[in-house]
C-alpha cells in the first residue's frame, strides 16, 4: 500500500489541455474519486497515475517516491478498466493469473493465490470460463480479481460500474467498498456518476475542463460547493440556481429578478454588500426549501407550477416570470397545481455565488 | 434461387476466369498440343512422361523450397516484424514506413527485376560488389553462386508487404486497453507481442500463411525475369517450368499438351493445400459468425 501525491501535473494533446495543474493526495489506505462530467481529464490523470500516459509536467509520487519515469510495469498498481479488458482468448483464471505469471510466480503459489482472490469476489465457479461466457458484472469481478491478484500498492478503478445494470450497479458499489476496506488499498475512482462517488469515497476532487475544482469528503462538497460548478455538479435533483441582482432596500440586502424578491439575512451580508448592484447567483438545494400555507416573513409566496412524483417525495416546480424554482417536498404533503405557497428557505443553506462563479460563504471565502 | 441471382454476376466471373481455364487445361494436359496446334487425345501420355522426367524431382523440390522458404522467412515473419515495429514507433513514422515497403509493389516487375540485377551484377559495377570492392574485395556472381538465397530475398522483400499490411491493421484493430492492461500487469513489449498481440490476430496470421501458400505455389515472374529459373534448373520451380516448357524455346517444340498438364498438378496441388489449410485452421469458425458477443 502505498500514499499518492500529485503535484501540478498537466496533460497536453496537441493544444488541448486534458489535466491542467492537478494537486492532490491520497492518504496510505484512502479511497478518494475523481468526479466530472466526460471529458473532464479525470481518465487521463488516472492513466497518468499508472503510467500509461506521461505526464506533460507536474510530478506524481507514490509514498514520496518520485515515479514519473518509472515504467506502468514496475508501479505495482492495479487497473480496472471501463471495458474490463478481459483478454478475449485467456479463461478467467488465465486472465487473473496474468500479472502473477509475468512476475515469474510459482504455480502453486498463482494456483492459490487465484482461488483466494476469486473467493473474495465468489467467482470460483467461473474459473475455467473465458470472458465472452460471462455477464456483465461477472466480467467486472473477474476485472477487479485480476488488479487485485498482484496485492497493488495503489488500486486504480475507471467507471468500474458504469457497464451494469442499475441494482448491480448498487450491490457492486457496496461490495466495492467492502473490498477496499478488508484490504485496506489506497484506492482512486473515475467516475461521471455523484451518487457512486458520494456513496464509495472518502473525499472527492471534482473537475471540470481539466482543472481541479475542489476536493473534500462529500457531505464538505454538498454542503459548502466552493463555486458554481460544484454546486450545479453535485446533487440529485440540482440545486436551483438563480441569476439575481444584489439591491439595498431599507438597510437590508435583497436579491432580486423579474418577478422574485429574495430577502437575506445576516448571514452572507459581509460578502455581498460590495457587490450591490451587480448581478449574482442565488444557489437554493431543492431539499432545503420548505413549503408552507401560512404567511411567513422570510418565504416567498409562489403558485405551484407542476408537480413530479418521485416516489420518495415530490417535487414542486414554481414559477416567478423568468425565474424557476423546484421544491423536494415530502409525499405526505400534499401539493396541487395551482395551489399558492410559502417557499421558506433555511438560513445556514442559502448559497450564493458571486460574478467570479466563487461562493460568497465566509466559511468557504476563508478557506 | 434468388440467392443465385444475385450471386450471379460474381458466379460469371469466376466461371469465365477460373473454371473455365482450369478445365480447358485440364483438357490440354491430355492432348499432344504442341507448335502445330493439333488437338491429338494421348490420355494420360503427358503424365507418364511427367514421371519419367528426369528434372521433376529437382523441380518438385525446389518448388516446396521456394515457397515454404519465402513463406517462412518473409511473407509470414518478415511481414510480421515490420508490423509490429511500424505499429509501435508512432502513428507518422510507422505509416512512412509502411508506404515505404509498399513501394515495390507499384513498380512495374520488369523494373524490380532490373533493380535487383544491378544490386546483384556480378561485375564490380553491381551494387553489392561494388561496395565490396570499396573494401578492396573481389566480386562475387551471385546470382550463379547463390541462386535460392537471390530467389528467396528478391520474392520475400516484396512478398513481405501484403503480410505487414495485413498484420499492421489487425494490430491497429486490438482495443488499446487490452495493451495498456498488459503493462500494468507487468507486461513487457516482448511479452506483449507474445501473450496478447499474436493470440489476438490468429486469424489474420493463418489467412495469409494459406493465402501466401497459394499465390507462391503459381509465382515465378521474379525468378524468370531474375535467374530464369537457372543456373542450369537449380532455382528452377513449377509454375516456371510450366511456362519455360510452353513458352520459351527450351525444347524447340512448344509442348503445350504437356506443360499443361504440368499445370493441371500444380491446380491439384493448390486445392490440396486448400483443403488442408481448411481443416487444420479451422477457418469455417472464422467464417462463422460469432457464438458469443463481447462487450
Amino acid at each position: 500500500m502505498a500514499s499518492l501525491r500529485l503535484e501540478g501535473l498537466t496533460k497536453r494533446f496537441g493544444n488541448v489541455v486534458a489535466v491542467n495543474g492537478l494537486s492532490l493526495a491520497v492518504d496510505d489506505g484512502g479511497f478518494i474519486a475523481l468526479l466530472g462530467p466526460s471529458g473532464c481529464g479525470k481518465t487521463t490523470t488516472l492513466l497518468m497515475i499508472a503510467g500509461i500516459y506521461r505526464p506533460t509536467a507536474g510530478k506524481i509520487y507514490f509514498d514520496d517516491v518520485l515515479m514519473n519515469d518509472v515504467a506502468p510495469k514496475d508501479r505495482y498498481v492495479g487497473l480496472v478498466f471501463q471495458s474490463y479488458a478481459l483478454y478475449p482468448h485467456m479463461t478467467v483464471f488465465q486472465n487473473i493469473a496474468f500479472p502473477l505469471r509475468l512476475a515469474k510466480r510459482s504455480r502453486e503459489e498463482i494456483e492459490r493465490k487465484v482461488k483466494e482472490v476469486a473467493a473474495l469476489t465468489k467467482i470460483e465457479k467461473l474459473l475455467a470460463r473465458r470472458p465472452g461466457q460471462l455477464s456483465g458484472g461477472q466480467q467486472q469481478r473477474v476485472a477487479l480479481c485480476r488488479a487485485l491478484v498482484k496485492e497493488p500498492e495503489i488500486l486504480l478503478l475507471d467507471e468500474p460500474l458504469s457497464n451494469l445494470d442499475a441494482r448491480l450497479r448498487i450491490e457492486t458499489r457496496a461490495e466495492i467498498k467492502r473490498l477496499q476496506r478488508e484490504l485496506g488499498i489506497t484506492t482512486i475512482l473515475v467516475t461521471h456518476d455523484q451518487v457512486e462517488a458520494m456513496t464509495m469515497a472518502e473525499r472527492i476532487a471534482v473537475m471540470h475542463d481539466g482543472v481541479l475544482q475542489q476536493y473534500d469528503p462529500p457531505g464538505v462538497l454538498y454542503d459548502r460547493p466552493k463555486n458554481l460548478f460544484v454546486a450545479s455538479f453535485i446533487g440529485d435533483p440540482p440545486m436551483n440556481l438563480v441569476p439575481v441582482r444584489v439591491l439595498e432596500q431599507g438597510g437590508r440586502l435583497i436579491l432580486s429578478a423579474d418577478g422574485f424578491q429574495f430577502s437575506l439575512g445576516e448571514e452572507l451580508r459581509e460578502g455581498l454588500s460590495p457587490l450591490v448592484g451587480q448581478e449574482v447567483v442565488l444557489g437554493l438545494r431543492p431539499e432545503d426549501l420548505l413549503l408552507s400555507r401560512e404567511e411567513r416573513p422570510e418565504g416567498i409566496p409562489g403558485e405551484v407550477f407542476l408537480t413530479e412524483p418521485l416516489g420518495g417525495g415530490i417535487l414542486v416546480h414554481f414559477a416567478f416570470g423568468e425565474v424557476k424554482l423546484r421544491v423536494l417536498a415530502p409525499r405526505e404533503q400534499p401539493v396541487e397545481v395551482g395551489d399558492r405557497l410559502w417557499i421558506v428557505p433555511q438560513g445556514e443553506k442559502v448559497h450564493v455565488f458571486g460574478p467570479d462563479g466563487r461562493s460568497l460563504r465566509e466559511a468557504d471565502a476563508a478557506a | 434461387m434468388q440467392g443465385f441471382l444475385f450471386l450471379s454476376p460474381g458466379l460469371l466471373l469466376i466461371l469465365a476466369f477460373f473454371i473455365i481455364p482450369a478445365v480447358v487445361t485440364a483438357v490440354m494436359g491430355f492432348t499432344s498440343l504442341d507448335y502445330r496446334f493439333k488437338w491429338d487425345f494421348v490420355g494420360l501420355g503427358n503424365y507418364y512422361r511427367m514421371v519419367r522426367d528426369y528434372l521433376i524431382p529437382r523441380i518438385l523440390v525446389n518448388t516446396l523450397v521456394y515457397t515454404f522458404g519465402t513463406l517462412g522467412i518473409f511473407n509470414v515473419t518478415f511481414g510480421l516484424i515490420l508490423a509490429l515495429l511500424t505499429t509501435s514507433v508512432g502513428e507518422r513514422a510507422g505509416l512512412f514506413f509502411r508506404a515505404l515497403w509498399l513501394l515495390p509493389r507499384f513498380t512495374p516487375p520488369v523494373v524490380y527485376a532490373a533493380i535487383w540485377l544491378w544490386i546483384l551484377s556480378p561485375t564490380k559495377n553491381g551494387l553489392l560488389n561494388g561496395l565490396r570492392a570499396a573494401v578492396g574485395l573481389s566480386p562475387v556472381a551471385w546470382i550463379s553462386q547463390h541462386p535460392w538465397g537471390v530467389i528467396i530475398i528478391t520474392n520475400g522483400i516484396i512478398g513481405a508487404s501484403m503480410g505487414m499490411l495485413v498484420f499492421a491493421s489487425a494490430i491497429k484493430a486490438i482495443p488499446r486497453d487490452y495493451l495498456w492492461a498488459a503493462r500494468v500487469d507487468g507486461a513487457s513489449w516482448f511479452q506483449e507481442v507474445r501473450h496478447i498481440i499474436l493470440p489476438l490476430i490468429r486469424w489474420p496470421l493463418m489467412f495469409i500463411t494459406a493465402y501466401q501458400t497459394l499465390s507462391l505455389l503459381t509465382s515465378y515472374e521474379y525468378i524468370l525475369l531474375i535467374t530464369q529459373g537457372g543456373p542450369f534448373h537449380a532455382s528452377e520451380v513449377w509454375s516456371l517450368y510450366a511456362y519455360n516448357l510452353a513458352f520459351s524455346s527450351y525444347s524447340g517444340t512448344y509442348p503445350f499438351g504437356y506443360a499443361a498438364a504440368l499445370a493441371t498438378v500444380l491446380v491439384v496441388i493448390g486445392a490440396v493445400a486448400s483443403v488442408i489449410y481448411w481443416r487444420i485452421f479451422k477457418f469455417r469458425e472464422m467464417m462463422a459468425p460469432p457464438r458469443i458477443e463481447t462487450v
